[in-house]
């Protein structure tokens, strides 16, 4: 089990924050136009899945997959979008977000006054625990699937 | 708020007696520096937003309350949110006919303990 990338979107959709672990294809594009691309691609999907889904769903929590890849998207009810890519196999992805959520970014930017809330996160001390926190959580490996 | 013998819990929870000072010497200075009572109460307001922005994540991770589901809904979160930062449960009351507004009472405010407010102050929104 992998985790791919991480990206973090505010409420308005602009990109906080972008984490890489293993990444073998680049996308061809900016990281902003990359970013634009994914935000994009959330909204809508959010957007079609509540429309048409058969059951009343209030979790925050979606996950699509694809062959080669597994895509989670956790919402905060104050609309903070945290996308994180896998490889097809991984488990417990929802409570790692949540742990990220709680522990990383609660603490290291809601809590550091220096950190300003609607622009790119730049503290190292946030990237640090982020990764901490991903290489700890068992759905990493470091060989990649 | 904690008390002597309580403290090994958290290390991160503070004596309450001590947040309630704090928070006094905070408001006497600001009325020290700013020497107008108006600014004062705006400064205070700002502050009350920015920590609110950031205050709202930290609720949210603990509680994970879910949306609301009317107003009603609120007013219940609001309550739990009291109830976990300071300790103190307020009353919910005053609902208007069209149960679009209501309010919010706190018995005894913890920030306000040791407080009585000089004469020149009245304005002030502590």
């Amino acid at each position: 089990m992998t985790i791919y990338n991480l990206y973090i979107f505010d409420r308005d959709g602009q990109m906080l924050y972008y984490g890489e672990w293993t990444r073998k294809k680049q996308s061809g594009m900016s990281r902003e136009e990359e970013a634009k691309l994914m935000y994009g691609m959330i909204f809508s999907i959010k957007s079609f899945v509540t429309k048409m889904s058969p059951v009343d769903l209030r979790e925050g929590y979606l996950t699509y997959c694809t062959n080669k890849y597994r895509l989670h998207l956790f919402e905060t009810p104050s609309r903070i979008k945290f996308v994180l890519n896998t490889d097809v196999g991984a488990q417990g992805i929802k409570e790692l977000l949540h742990q990220i959520y709680t522990q990383v970014y609660v603490e290291y930017v809601s809590f550091n006054p220096m950190c300003p809330l609607n622009k790119p996160i730049e503290s190292e001390l946030f990237a640090a625990k982020l990764d901490e926190v991903v290489r700890q959580s068992p759905a990493y490996a470091s060989r990649p699937a | 708020m904690s008390r002597q013998g309580l403290r090994p819990a958290d290390p991160k929870k503070v004596s309450g007696e001590l947040f309630t000072l704090t928070y006094g010497s905070l408001v006497a200075q600001l009325l020290k520096d700013y020497e107008n009572v108006d600014d004062v109460n705006r400064q205070l307001e700002r502050m009350g937003y920015n920590i609110d922005m950031r205050l709202i994540e930290d609720f949210l991770a603990r509680a994970n309350p879910g949306r609301c589901y009317d107003l009603r809904d609120t007013a219940d979160k609001i309550q739990q949110a009291f109830k976990l930062y300071l300790g103190v449960s307020p009353s919910i009351g005053s609902w208007n006919p069209g149960g679009d507004e209501f309010s919010v009472v706190l018995e005894t405010n913890p920030l306000a303990e040791f407080v009585e407010l000089p004469d020149h102050c009245l304005g002030l929104r502590y």
